[in-house]
């Protein structure tokens, strides 16, 4: 299957959106719960692509581990890059629900929202996890084991959260019969729109480090002798190597370690 | 006598020499013994109480063990970094693996010794009654557990980076949050004001076992990535 070019996916992205806003204002429903109901639009599908980026995440990670490849660590810290994007997304607008609903800007005793900031704050982790590993290829494969462990962590997580909490977060899907059908076409597109944002964000900052990891190999290639590459700590996100040059010539060799 | 795998040669070895060394050298065990018995002090007069029940006492026992332990964890692979006993454990025609498991072990040693101590000190400062310390104490060891299953990858990630004190908590309080809510599950109850009981106790001891097992496959998989150099 061909991949869509990433403007095409652009594109379809603000598309998809834009129908999905236009089908919660003017076509889904009110609820009982009024209009700040329909922050479960964006709320929700916020939640589904931020906890499947993680999974996607752990995938890649497990795939780096195996095959050495540097691309597949690329994709893995993006996708967790994104997925904490999304998670403070998700975090802001639940409690921003939460105050419409209960009164209060966080609430305890609502397990969905608890676990997702547990597994926020393990993400978000990640970043001091990278920049204390100087070590190009070594920073990479710990924060594949990072990211593995992490992902088997999510389910275990949400599952003690659950048990540990009467459940009052609204269970939208599982009440009788489920979200009726004008609802449910609406939460359908906006997740979809969700998705294709979160891949099409994540095309573009591969894209984007790709796009510099080849403008410092050319830099490397002019300049030779003279070219000084940016200080060991300063980057850490993992650039995309030619399938020739070597994984770890960014890191600086003279660094001493702790 | 049935003949042993050089792995668990290699596995009871390097937890022989790892307890040899605490027991001579006794930089883990006590400093971790103090700081619980000072952090009941601190909780004292935090809380402003003089007696703790159910899931205050639950959850000030757990708080203190659970920081106690980053105090062992972060000085885990320590001496391993410095010796070169990676490179030593690389070069052994032995799985890996002997080195997790020594250590996850002599972590749980560390930290029943820890309990050991701490929990009767916890009694005598804190609670009127001692009948829910026996199973209390068996719920701790389950927890210890997983203590040791999360505690050893992280150490051993922490081990080769930068600011190693700094990232094994950062790291290591999240993952350990399905521990606490499960032991404090299980111990609330135990250390409930009118005696012992012990309803619901299953579902929290299911998730403590659940939890280990997790961690230490997920250990098991990953551990040779973290030995490669």
């Amino acid at each position: 299957m061909k991949v869509p070019s990433l403007r095409a996916q652009a594109v379809a992205t603000v598309a998809v959106l834009a129908a999905g806003f236009a089908l919660v204002f003017f076509y889904a429903p009110l609820d009982a719960e009024g209009f700040i109901q329909k922050i479960f639009y964006l709320h929700v599908p916020l939640a589904i692509c931020s906890l499947a980026g993680f999974v996607v995440a752990g995938i890649h990670a497990i795939r780096h581990l195996r095959s050495g490849d540097a691309v597949h660590d690329a994709r893995s810290y993006v996708s967790i890059h994104l997925s904490v994007i999304f998670g403070i997304a998700v975090l802001v607008t639940g409690s921003i629900w939460a105050r419409a609903e209960w009164g209060k800007w966080w609430v305890w005793d609502e397990p969905t929202l608890v676990s997702f900031l547990i597994v926020f704050l393990l993400y978000a982790t990640y970043y001091p996890l990278r920049y204390a590993i100087e070590d190009r290829e070594r920073q990479a494969r710990y924060a594949s084991v990072f990211a593995i462990t992490a992902g088997a962590f999510v389910p275990l997580n949400f599952l003690a959260v659950r048990l540990a909490e009467p459940l009052i977060h609204p269970r939208t899907f599982s009440s009788a019969g489920g979200l009726p059908g004008s609802m449910l076409l609406t939460f359908l597109v906006c997740l979809a729109g969700m998705a294709l944002l979160w891949l099409s964000l994540v095309r573009f900052e591969l894209a984007a480090k790709s796009a510099s990891a080849r403008l410092s190999r050319l830099r490397r290639a002019l300049e030779g002798e003279a070219y000084a590459p940016p200080p060991a700590g300063s980057r850490i996100a993992p650039g995309i190597p030619s399938r020739t040059a070597s994984a770890s010539w960014m890191s600086d060799p003279t660094t001493p370690r702790i | 006598m049935r003949a042993r795998t050089s792995s668990f040669r290699a596995f009871e070895a390097i937890l022989a020499k790892d307890l040899r060394v605490e027991l001579r050298t006794l930089q883990s065990v006590p400093a971790m013994v103090l700081f619980a018995v000072t952090t009941f002090v601190l909780f004292r007069y935090g809380l402003d109480r003089s007696a703790l029940s159910g899931s205050l006492a639950a959850g000030v026992l757990l708080a203190t063990v659970l920081f106690a332990a980053i105090l062992a964890i972060n000085r885990l692979f320590v001496a391993e970094r410095d010796e070169g006993g990676f490179d030593a454990i690389r070069l052994a025609p032995v799985d890996g693996t002997a080195l997790l498991a020594a250590k996850a072990t002599a972590l749980v040693v560390y930290l029943l010794v820890l309990e050991a101590i701490a929990l009767p000190v916890f009694a005598v400062f804190f609670l009127d009654s001692w009948a829910g310390l026996a199973p209390l104490a068996g719920v701790l060891a389950l927890a210890d557990l997983g203590l040791a299953a999360t505690g050893v990858l992280v150490s051993a990630i922490a081990a080769n980076s930068r600011a190693r004190d700094l990232l094994v908590p950062l790291v290591l309080l999240p993952l350990l949050v399905p521990v606490m809510i499960a032991a404090a599950g299980a111990s609330e109850p135990l250390l409930a004001a009118g005696g012992p009981s012990y309803g619901g106790i299953a579902k929290w001891l299911a998730i403590l076992a659940l939890y280990d097992v997790t961690f230490l496959l997920v250990g098991y998989a990953v551990y040779d990535f973290l030995l490669e150099d």
